[in-house]
């Protein structure tokens, strides 16, 4: 069901979704953490970001980008199941990269675009 | 400052217990916890305050919201604690100034517009508050009449979030708060002079009035025993203060002050239909132990009518509040007591067809049966009511009679001055009615005079009464010489009481 949806997005929120993650990208590596993987995806779901964090953690984050608050904030949209799956997904990942037993951390980013093309950042790291 | 307290009240029965709620905002996943043992009611809070703050123009935090009410063992049901949380979350917010709400007690349901709404048990919730130390209380402006009951308090009523919050940050107060405190007496009083007739039963109605005497109206339809019961609490003398403020806050719990006002000191009447449960007449329920018919009748008259149609057991579950004033329902939730001191009025017909009075020619009932209606009236407790009267039908007579009788004012100075006789003897005592008189005391100090003993004695030796009732009929005595200013029963009161007691035996 979730890749039926995913495939149904359209290009228009697909860039959205594709700016965001070059945003939340471009911010964490300004503080010093190295990118290890983009939209990593199985058949399970995807991984927006996979990133070396500067204090030797795995980051798992997932980012959600939005033009307006109309719909509520952007991380209400993750639902506690939505929030396991991250979960089962960073497991995944460090399993395929024989790199499981690291310690991680899951993070979750809301991008907001405002009209004039600028963009606000809330990070939050660590929410389960 | 990302921690936020307010206080609200728990109630258990009539007991309150202050209920710290804090609330903090933490980073995470927007989320909202409530700790503490919650109801569904108060489970459903979160959408209520959420919704009340966003339309009271206050931002909801987006962020992970933990909100705990300790005691956490305790277990907490309404919506009452919709403001406290509220208040918490905003404090936690940093968008209160901690010292203004610090040491207040909050109560009210929110609705979604940030309007409060009413809430059950303000009255109790305030006591409890008081007597832990809180000294300033927010209600909403519903239940200000209540509250205000509460004079040792400051009360400050608020019709909506917006109204009180903008108290809470500057001070200021749109609503006057000086409230008038009045007593109204709009109650609707029935007048004792509508009742035609029927000599005997007002009499007996004054002496139970007087003395605190549970009382049994047998007649047939129509003949007037639901008016004679009914006029009862207006010839009761009116509530004292504490009385008054002890029915309002079982009324408060039960959420029945929409029928009865809160500043009211006219006696309860309750009249519970014959086919209520048990629960229904003392109390009871799964997760909130409400009060039953008979709590909200305390310090008032209790009328049951058609009694023998009662469901078995129903009448006799009322024996142990006749006896003790109180009644302790024991759940898996907790056992709670309610004060239930009340006057039992019972109202039978004297067969099934209802027409054996009289020559009792219209009657239809077989023998068997009029002999079986009246004994589902129990033996343990028809010996606990002092006074069993006919009420048969009127005659031609006493229904064209153009002067009307005794009115209700008349009768109830005439109470107040019997039951203020009564109280001076009784100063030295715990009790203060004739009716709470115990049998040590009847036997030492109340004994009525030696004629009337003697009298009372012969009948004892006749079998015509038993030992209870032989201290029934003494105690019933002592009321019929308050009213008729004896200083002690003389026999001609014993011989009227014992009339009264056991006429219906002959």
């Amino acid at each position: 069901m979730h890749i039926y949806r995913a495939r149904t997005m359209t290009s228009h929120n697909k860039s959205l979704g594709n700016f965001g993650e070059k945003v939340v990208a471009d911010f964490i590596q300004t503080r010093g953490a190295t990118i290890l993987e983009r939209n990593w995806r199985i058949k399970e779901g995807e991984i927006d970001l996979v990133a070396l964090m500067p204090n030797d953690v795995i980051a798992f984050i997932e980012v959600k980008t939005r033009r307006s608050y109309a719909f509520g904030h952007p991380l209400e949209s993750i639902t506690h199941d939505k929030a396991q799956r991250l979960q089962r997904l960073a497991l995944a990942w460090l399993v395929t990269h024989k790199c499981f037993g690291r310690e991680y951390q899951i993070d979750c980013v809301a991008v907001l675009i405002a009209e004039n093309g600028k963009h606000s950042i809330e990070y939050r790291a660590n929410v389960l | 400052m990302t921690l936020g307290r307010s206080l609200g009240v728990a109630l258990v029965g009539l007991d309150g217990q202050v209920v710290n709620v804090e609330a903090d905002i933490a980073d995470g996943l927007p989320g909202y916890t409530l700790l503490g043992l919650p109801d569904a009611a108060l489970s459903e809070s979160r959408d209520r305050v959420r919704s009340a703050l966003v339309n009271s123009q206050e931002s909801w935090p987006n962020k992970k919201v933990t909100v705990s009410l300790s005691p956490a063992w305790l277990r907490k049901s309404g919506s009452g604690f919709d403001l406290p949380i509220a208040i918490a979350l905003l404090a936690a917010h940093s968008q209160l100034p901690i010292d203004r709400i610090d040491g207040v007690l909050f109560l009210g349901e929110l609705g979604l517009d940030g309007s409060l709404r009413s809430i059950r048990g303000v009255l109790p919730s305030l006591i409890a508050a008081y007597k832990s130390g809180i000294r300033i209380a927010v209600v909403p402006w519903v239940n200000r009449l209540e509250a205000q009951l509460m004079k040792e308090m400051e009360i400050i009523a608020m019709e909506n979030l917006s109204q009180l919050l903008r108290w809470l940050r500057l001070g200021e107060r749109e609503i006057a708060q000086e409230l008038p405190l009045s007593i109204p007496t709009d109650d609707e009083i029935f007048d004792f002079s509508d009742v035609a007739g029927q000599r005997q039963a007002r009499t007996a109605a004054e002496i139970s009035a007087v003395g605190g005497h549970h009382l049994l109206l047998i007649g047939p339809p129509g003949a007037g025993k639901t008016m004679i019961a009914q006029r009862l609490p207006g010839i009761l003398p009116p509530l004292s203060r504490e009385q008054a403020l002890e029915v309002t806050a079982i009324h408060s719990v039960a959420g029945g002050l929409t029928q009865r006002s809160a500043l009211s000191s006219q006696a309860p009447f309750v009249s519970p239909h014959h086919t209520a449960t048990r629960v229904a007449m003392v109390g009871g329920g799964a997760h909130v132990i409400r009060p039953g018919a008979c709590s909200l009748a305390h310090r008032g008259v209790l009328f049951i009518d058609e009694a023998p149609e009662c469901g078995p057991g129903v009448l006799d579950s009322l024996r142990q509040p006749l006896e003790s004033g109180s009644i302790t329902i024991a759940r898996s939730v907790g056992s709670v007591s309610y004060p239930a001191h009340f006057i039992l009025v019972l109202a039978a017909n004297p067969c099934p067809c209802g027409k054996f009075t009289g020559r009792g020619r219209h009657c239809t009932c077989s023998s068997g049966q009029v002999r079986r209606y009246l004994s589902r009236l129990s033996g343990p407790l028809m010996d606990r009511i002092d006074l069993r009267v006919h009420v048969d039908s009127l005659s031609r007579v006493e229904l064209t009679q153009t002067d009307l009788g005794e009115s209700t004012q008349v009768i109830q100075e005439r109470v107040r001055i019997a039951r203020e006789v009564a109280a001076k003897r009784f100063k030295d005592f715990p009790w203060k009615m004739n009716a709470e008189i115990p049998s040590r005391a009847l036997r030492t100090s109340f004994l009525p005079e030696r004629s009337g003993m003697n009298f009372l004695h012969a009948a004892l030796d006749r079998e015509q009464i038993t030992a209870r009732g032989l201290h029934k009929v003494m105690r019933t005595s002592w009321s019929i010489a308050d009213l008729a200013h004896h200083k002690v029963p003389t026999l001609a009161d014993v011989e009227v009481a014992f009339g009264l007691r056991e006429g219906l035996a002959s």
